[in-house]
């Protein structure tokens, strides 16, 4: 009895290989038919030789049958080997479709722990592995959805040091990052190494998604449309300006869904215009679609910059000759007051405890503001510090907006995290509003006051 | 839709231009909080010459920005690095940058590149 299953079994394995192979050898006459027709995109590295299981036929027959996709497509995206650089809100859903799809070998590379504040639009990761980091928590995730890919985890950030090495071992990199140094980064590599770009960001309620380098050497570059990078001032974060999850959801999605037309494109992309897609989901038309300039002929990462010695080159990355956190400007806190002008969250639950009277000013916006606020707190939201036109005199503009405060009382000025209430604070002092000088900031803002504790429980968002 | 089309593209009307302007990105913020808005720019500047973009930019910063943050949009006489001018919907390197001549019915979009992710 034992003996006949046995057999029975043996011989059905051995149906099954002669299945498969069977299908590998007609899939590979397929490729090279095409092949002889349209020659390969670039660096998806179609040597590289796969086979389908027949649970995969299965997995991704819905996909197959498409004809933009074929059998051609899934064997061209089973070959080939996609890195994702980030895995937050647009690395998650990208990473989850790639892996879905059927990507051959999937690189995901972040620094970072998953913390639950992530996960209202980091999809893949879940409360129970807050703590872990991203990338294990995505593969994770990832092995449950499609266990045939190979997964490369990369529990490090990307760095000058490792970058040409990591990204050497990919046909085809999705910038899923959060900051412009790392997206130059990116770029100058990717350039290097011949690969394409599928760049994405989002921001509160917006988002955009533009394909560079593709094909290598013919689209432009991340530094052909953006040559210099922006003020350090004006880059704002998810955490700083908010984040709507399926915005960025979404923008991960694309990238997806370009990763694939790159990977299965037959024949090579022709030579189009490079657009860039932009999302307001609360917009009046929410898609625009925006024709861009093609490569720069002079950029110092993809063409011949007139002074040669600044085109960026493999040497200059690896050397340390580029510094990327320095050519964006860092991000450093605001430091606007001396120590005596600013105290910290307890000294201010002293003065609250004391029952001396103040003013507590929070400069948050009316949204902030309406989360959480401290007991008798007066909002007046930093932008209309701003709003305050050159011409107006400023120092008026401001005094106008305290004129039934009493002025013989200290003031106590508070933000989310302490950076523009120590500039409101500089300026009420230089406007004159509260004459003896004690208007004080507080260190850390609302931030820290629930970090702290030091009034007990108090919301952290 | 607009009152009045220019008859000719060599800068001899002088009714002001009808332009549709629009913010995104985070440049809304700068601009009262709303993306969409429609101006009359007149059709010279001052010294005569027909309204480019840059007379466009620094026309936009001194009327309609209330926000005093003006580096956050012009800096050092030119577009703050990081954002990107449309035309039409195409990038206005591809329209001759500074130097195009706004038409009436023009749509120019300002739009603030996004790290966030």
């Amino acid at each position: 009895m034992g003996t006949s299953l046995e057999a029975e079994n043996e011989a059905l394995k051995r149906r099954i290989s002669e299945l498969e192979a069977e299908l590998a050898n007609r899939s590979n006459h397929t490729e090279a038919a095409s092949q002889q027709s349209h020659p390969p995109p670039p660096n998806i590295a179609n040597e590289r030789e796969v086979t389908l299981s027949l649970e995969e036929y299965k997995r991704y027959g819905r996909q197959m049958i498409l004809p933009e996709i074929g059998i051609e497509g899934q064997m061209s995206l089973k070959r080939s080997r996609v890195l994702i650089v980030g895995a937050g809100g647009l690395g998650c859903p990208a990473a989850a479709y790639l892996a879905g799809a059927g990507v051959g070998t999937l690189g995901i590379i972040d620094h970072d722990t998953v913390e639950n504040s992530n996960l209202h639009r980091q999809i893949i990761h879940s409360t129970s592995r807050v703590g872990v980091p991203k990338v294990v928590s995505a593969i994770t995730y990832l092995r449950d959805l499609n266990p045939h890919p190979n997964y490369v985890p990369h529990v490090e950030p990307l760095t000058t040091e490792n970058a040409l090495q990591i990204m050497a071992g990919y046909d085809l990199v999705l910038d899923c990052t959060d900051h412009p140094a790392i997206r130059y980064l990116i770029n100058d590599v990717a350039v290097i190494m011949n690969i394409p770009i599928v760049s994405a960001s989002a921001l509160r309620t917006d988002g955009q998604l533009v394909v560079l380098n593709n094909p290598p050497s013919v689209g432009p570059c991340y530094r052909c449309i953006w040559p210099r990078p922006p003020p350090a001032e004006s880059v704002v974060g998810c955490g700083e300006g908010g984040i709507l999850g399926p915005v960025v959801g979404l923008m991960g999605v694309m990238q997806a869904i370009e990763a694939i037309k790159i990977i299965t494109k037959n024949p090579v992309q022709e030579v189009g215009r490079t657009t860039m897609t932009l999302f307001a989901a609360y917009g009046a038309s929410p898609f625009r679609c925006l024709k861009m300039r093609g490569r720069k002929a002079g950029c110092i990462a993809c063409g011949s910059p007139e002074r040669m010695e600044e085109k960026i080159t493999r040497e200059s990355i690896e050397d340390g000759r580029m510094d990327y956190v320095a050519f964006c400007g860092g991000r450093a806190g605001v430091r606007v007051l001396e120590g005596g002008e600013r105290i910290s969250v307890t000294e201010y639950k002293k003065v609250v405890d004391s029952g001396v009277e103040h003013l507590l000013l929070d400069v948050r916006d009316k949204t902030q503001f309406g989360i959480c606020q401290l007991e008798g707190s007066l909002n007046v939201p930093y932008s209309e510090f701003e709003s305050s036109k050159y011409e107006d005199s400023e120092a008026e503009a401001i005094k106008s907006k305290f004129e039934d405060q009493p002025k013989d009382r200290p003031v106590y000025v508070i933000c989310r995290l302490g950076n523009d209430s120590q500039i409101v604070t500089r300026q009420l002092k230089q406007a004159g509003v509260f004459p003896g000088d004690r208007v004080f900031d507080i260190k850390g803002g609302i931030a820290e006051w629930a970090r702290s504790g030091v009034a007990g429980e108090f919301p952290e968002y | 839709m607009n009152e009045q089309q220019g008859p000719s593209a060599n800068g001899v009307r002088s009714n002001p231009i009808s332009l549709n302007i629009e913010f995104s990105g985070g440049l809304e913020i700068l601009f009262s909080n709303q993306r969409d808005h429609r101006i009359q720019l007149p059709a010279k500047d001052s010294s005569g010459e027909p309204a480019n973009i840059m007379f466009l930019v620094h026309y936009l910063c001194e009327n309609l920005m209330k926000d005093r943050r003006k580096d956050l949009f012009l800096l050092h006489g030119g577009i703050r690095p990081g954002i990107l001018v449309l035309i039409n919907d195409a990038d206005w390197e591809l329209e001759g940058e500074e130097e195009y001549l706004v038409q009436d019915g023009d749509i120019i979009l300002f739009v603030s590149t996004l790290h966030g992710g």
